[in-house]
């Protein structure tokens, strides 16, 4: 399993967004989203994106207050994962135009089922924009 | 469930936007369920809202309601684990949205132990079936989140017909779920998994990327099952111009290389193409880690991949920075100099603002470690330790002290260099490996004999900083040092400054346990001074063998400054103290330094007359201070304390009682008691200059039960007869080795003197036959290399190496270190004891054991089919590329005929070419009827069959075993 977790979370460290693919109850997600956000939401732009945190390699980056954090298995490729996080900020932006963390609060929904579309059971499986938002595009046309 | 709330409900519900919208007014901080009182009556009233909601009637009420909940579990960690049902429930609607809705919680907050999850199977099932794809699309997403065994069970024919769905993108989410369902229930391995491998050949990227993704998870496991499909895997390499699914293609390769050294010959090539072409950083990189972890024999491809690295190392960017050193770190155990060739980034990067490039940078230096470079790497590290935060510093301390000191200390040439080293780390301002160093000093000390000098001479340094009590964290140094000071006593230079040093007011700092080694050792060092005050002529005779000599040295300076002109450095400090050449001291002058000593000897007789009235002051005035500062602590309340001290102070008795008996002028009728007193003295001495060696911890096993010993197994009538013994031995509550008890009784009562004596050199004839028979723990008796005395002192190094600790001038100082040369060894290695099994580190040999895997077992079944069979038909070479083509031929109207439920899956024709071949049955069968060339026999499995295949199921179980076994030697032909 590639992909372990996917955490959006703004600059004063609170989740927006939080998508597992492994079960962890309640209490650990909190812990680890806990020790998560204090260890990356510290480092400066001039560091790397990789922290190995416990059992997972954290790739994260930062666009503007939301920082995108991806929890990994040690055997994967960490500028793969860069990368898809910049494609996930981009379908996000195509979606939402200019997307902020206001759009993620408000949708939720919608956020979820764009990573539905690209990853499943931790494998990224989707990398084509339009791909990933035919579904919800026409769902908005339907209703 | 009446209509009138629900209808109340659907009318002034609160949507979800309300709901974040008064989330965020009140201020609730995510994650926090308690924030303000506010806020949390804010939160439970939404919730209490939710609960009601929930169970109306009208779909879209339930479906906000649902919805809302989902939020604020995703986002405020709220349970919703009772909102199972409801989900199910919404799951079931007609409505898309709610449908949507439904799912969407299930997939998130279900789990294993979610009990209503089985109500969910048939709902699976049916959109499963269904005919709208983004229904079959939201089924397939909640079953690869949140599957069971049992789910994957019932649905494993509807994800068989899935996987050959004509539609892309539902095709692409089959073969994800797949994965998932492999793990849970893995016979619907031999179900599913021929489709599986028929889409590797598909020519859509999004699939191929799926299937990709799935073998790499599935390689990852246990890549042995998966080597014969290293020719599909080998032609999207080629292929393939998606980087996506090249760099899983590699991670595959990776796996499967070291299984198939041959295989390594065939990827090579295409994957330096890949490197030298690719703008990618990301499959760059992908390509680096799989030559440097799979196929470092091939050394073009190395230097190929050590010269990206350094590509990536030059850049600004951080991330590929940090991924450089990562690389190098791989590549340095087979490619040394690669390494080296980036020593200067290597070094600068030491001081980087990243802490984790720090840390990699360390890891690698700690790399580049060897006999040669050691010093000056560890020069290096310290200085960066003294400059950087307290983290950093200790883990360049932890890895110096762990590189240096593994394997018993195999880097180390030059142990007073380490030894100082040892000494020098304990005062780096953060250090916090007390436990670490005290460990290393005391081994070091017993395990290398000659380098017993420079280690009490460092614990003496130690020992006499008062401003090193101070910090609780050198502690446990301070411990090892008061040891090795005692323990070794015969080699300090001076007696007199080492006993001030550990009664010193600031001990009153330590903690109780370290405080009682500091009294045991000043015990030790009273012990030594008090023999050599009443044995010159022995003492004299251990100055021969190199060591009392700096004790002459050390009275010498102290008293009286004629003679501490004389002072003479530890001539043959190698030879070390030997309590056994005591008894035979005329022996040692026929040593090999036969005329050195001789000379040494007059020198140290010639002071040692004078010397005579010397020691008796000083050994009054030792007397003295030990008593006046050890009296008070008599009554200490701690059990370790007390013993010692009183141990100490009963010495003192006897000693003052000989040393006024020496004092009034010779009157020859020596009373016996004073001539006891010596004898103590000196049994006591020898029993303290008993080696303590490292002891294997196997040994008591080995030690023969000897014949006559009976151990009684019930004790009982022990006590009836040793009744009122019992109660002292208890109440004493040593703690302490024997000997020390021993001492005890001896202070009590002289009478005794007699029995006290004979315990002690009992067990020295019980020793000496041991190391009769176990010599190989012992330390070798006879002396060893010869020490050249111009060897200069360890200490200068660290003195030498000032402030200037510039990132260049390390550079500098580290270029010819990494360089491997081989520069003549101005001094042989000291011997380091080593026992032959026991405190060695079991290294878990991680033996490629047979793993029950049912996957694996599965897949090889599937792959490997009835090859026995084949086996015996084995065709020529020359058939190869035919059978290639023939593939390809099958496989093309398979895929136009995806609605085709039957297929099987052909098992190879012959051993070389293990292919599989695809064929449908039925109409399409006449058409290929001259292609059944080979595995026309072989079983038909019909998977999406209704009826239970059991009995197929335990043959083809029974085959595969025979296959596993078979497997091993068989290659494909590809590789050849």
């Amino acid at each position: 399993m590639g992909i372990r977790f996917i955490l959006m979370v703004n600059k004063q460290g609170q989740t927006r967004l939080a998508q597992y693919y492994e079960y962890l109850t309640i209490e650990e997600r909190r812990a680890l989203e806990g020790e998560i956000v204090r260890k990356c939401l510290a480092r400066t732009e001039q560091q790397c994106s990789f922290v190995e945190h416990r059992n997972y390699k954290i790739v994260y980056r930062r666009y503007a207050s939301l920082f995108f954090l991806v929890g990994v298995d040690n055997e994967e490729n960490e500028l793969a994962i860069l990368e898809f996080i910049h494609l996930l900020v981009e379908t996000m932006d195509r979606h939402f135009g200019n997307v902020c963390e206001l759009d993620i609060m408000f949708h939720l929904e919608k956020a979820h089922f764009m990573l539905e579309e690209m990853v499943m059971n931790g494998c990224i499986v989707e990398t084509s924009k339009s791909n990933i938002l035919g579904p919800i595009q026409l769902l908005e046309k339907a209703s | 469930m009446a209509g009138g709330p629900s209808l109340m409900d659907s009318l002034f519900q609160r949507s979800l936007e309300d709901l974040i919208k008064g989330l965020r007014i009140h201020n609730l901080a995510a994650g926090t369920a308690a924030g303000t009182p506010e806020s949390s009556t804010f939160l439970s009233k939404s919730i209490d809202e939710v609960r009601r909601e929930i169970k109306s009637t009208d779909q879209q009420t339930k479906t906000t309601a649902l919805q809302k909940l989902t939020y604020l579990h995703s986002l405020y960690a709220i349970d919703m684990s009772w909102a199972a049902f409801h989900a199910i429930e919404l799951s079931s609607s007609t409505i898309f949205n709610s449908k949507r809705t439904g799912y969407l919680a299930a997939s998130i907050s279900f789990n294993s132990s979610t009990d209503v999850i089985l109500l969910l199977t048939h709902q699976l099932r049916k959109d499963l079936n269904s005919g709208n794809p983004h229904e079959v699309s939201l089924a397939l997403q909640t079953l690869s989140s949140i599957c069971t065994p049992d789910l994957a069970r019932d649905l494993t024919p509807e994800l068989f017909t899935l996987l050959n769905s004509n539609k892309g993108f539902i095709k692409k989410k089959a073969i994800a779920t797949v994965l998932r369902v492999f793990e849970l229930y893995p016979d619907s391995v031999r179900v599913c998994f021929k489709r599986l491998v028929e889409n590797l050949e598909n020519a859509d990227v999004g699939i191929v990327s799926a299937i990709v993704g799935v073998f790499c998870e599935l390689a990852n496991k246990e890549p042995r099952s998966y080597l014969p499909l290293a020719p599909e895997f080998y032609r999207i390499l080629v292929d393939s111009r998606n980087n996506w699914v090249l760099i899983k293609v590699l991670k595959i390769f990776a796996k499967l290389v070291p299984l198939e050294p041959r295989l390594g010959k065939r990827v090579v090539e295409p994957i330096c193409e890949h490197l030298r072409r690719t703008g990618a950083k990301s499959l760059a990189f992908e390509c680096i880690r799989t030559i440097v972890c799979s196929l470092t024999q091939h050394e073009l491809a190395v230097k190929l991949a050590a010269e990206k690295i350094r590509e990536f190392l030059t850049e600004d960017d951080p991330n590929l920075k940090y991924l450089g050193l990562q690389a190098l770190a791989a590549i340095a155990p087979k490619s040394l100099n690669a390494v080296v060739e980036n020593k200067e980034v290597v070094i600068k990067s030491l001081s980087d603002e990243d802490v984790n490039i720090k840390f990699e940078a360390l890891r690698l230096v700690m790399a580049m470690v060897s006999e040669d470079n050691v010093a000056e790497i560890c020069r290096v590290l310290i200085n960066y330790a003294l400059k950087s935060d307290p983290e950093f510093c200790n883990e360049i301390l932890g890895s110096i002290l762990s590189t240096c000191s593994r394997n018993y200390y195999e880097t180390i040439v030059d142990f007073d260099w380490y030894v100082s080293l040892l000494g020098e780390m304990a005062r780096v301002p953060h250090c916090q490996k007390g436990e670490e160093i005290e460990n290393q000093l005391v081994d070091i000390g017993m395990r290398v004999r000659d380098v017993r000098p420079e280690v009490v001479h460092v614990g003496r340094d130690l020992l006499i900083d008062p401003a090193l009590l101070g910090n609780p964290f050198i502690h446990r140094i301070l411990s090892a040092a008061a040891w090795v000071s005692g323990e070794y006593v015969e080699f300090c230079k001076n007696p007199f400054e080492l006993m001030e040093a550990l009664l010193q007011p600031r001990t009153n700092l330590l903690p109780p346990s370290v405080r009682a080694v500091y009294i045991q050792s000043a015990f030790k060092v009273l012990t030594f001074a008090a023999y050599f005050y009443f044995y010159p002529e022995e003492a004299l005779a251990a100055s021969i063998s190199g060591v009392g000599e700096s004790v002459h040295n050390g009275w010498c300076e102290q008293s009286s400054d004629s003679v501490s002109g004389q002072t003479v450095t530890f001539s043959e400090p190698d030879e070390g103290f030997n309590p056994r050449m005591l008894h035979q001291p005329q022996k040692d002058a026929s040593g090999n330094d036969g005329k050195k000593m001789i000379s040494d000897l007059e020198q140290v007789s010639s002071c040692s007359v004078k010397m005579g009235h010397f020691t008796k002051d000083c050994l009054v005035g030792m007397v003295n201070l030990v008593e006046s500062t050890l009296r008070p602590m008599a009554g200490s309340h701690e059990v370790e304390i007390q013993d010692r001290v009183k141990n100490v102070l009963g010495l003192i008795e006897l000693i003052r009682q000989e040393i006024h008996g020496c004092l009034v002028p010779k009157e020859e009728e020596n009373d016996r008691g004073e001539l006891k007193a010596c004898e103590i003295v000196r049994v006591m001495h020898d029993a303290f200059s008993e080696e303590l060696g490292p002891v294997s911890l196997s040994a008591q096993g080995r030690v023969p039960l000897p014949d006559g010993l009976e151990l009684k197994e019930n004790l009982s009538d022990l006590e009836a007869i040793c009744g009122d013994f019992r109660i002292p031995v208890l109440s004493s509550f040593s703690l302490e080795k024997p000997r020390s008890l021993e001492k005890d009784v001896v202070t009590v009562s002289d009478q005794q003197n007699e029995e006290e004596c004979e315990p002690s050199s009992e067990s020295t004839s019980l020793l000496t036959e041991h190391r009769k028979r176990h010599g190989i723990y012992y330390l070798p008796s006879e002396k060893k290399e010869k020490v050249p005395n111009d060897y200069p002192p360890a200490n200068d190094l660290s003195m030498q190496d000032k402030v200037n600790d510039e990132v260049d001038y390390l550079v500098k100082l580290t270029e010819k270190s990494l360089v491997p040369k081989k520069k003549p060894i101005a001094k042989p290695r000291p011997v380091v004891v080593k026992l032959d099994d026991g405190d060695r580190i079991h290294i878990n040999e991680t033996l490629p054991e047979l793993k029950e895997d049912l996957i694996s077992d599965a897949v090889q079944e599937v792959l490997l089919g009835n090859q026995a069979v084949a086996s015996s038909s084995r065709t020529d070479k020359s058939d190869k590329s035919s059978n290639r083509r023939s593939r390809k031929e099958t496989f093309r109207p398979l895929e136009s005929n995806a609605d085709s439920t039957t297929v099987e899956i052909a098992e190879l024709g012959n051993k070389n070419s293990r292919r599989i071949k695809h064929r449908t049955h039925g109409k399409e069968r006449s058409h290929r009827s001259s292609k059944k060339a080979t595995g026309e026999s072989d079983r038909s499995d019909r998977p999406n069959s209704s009826h239970p295949h059991g009995k197929h199921k335990s043959r083809q179980r029974a085959d595969g075993m025979e296959n596993v076994a078979a497997e091993s030697p068989v290659i494909p032909d590809f590789l050849l």
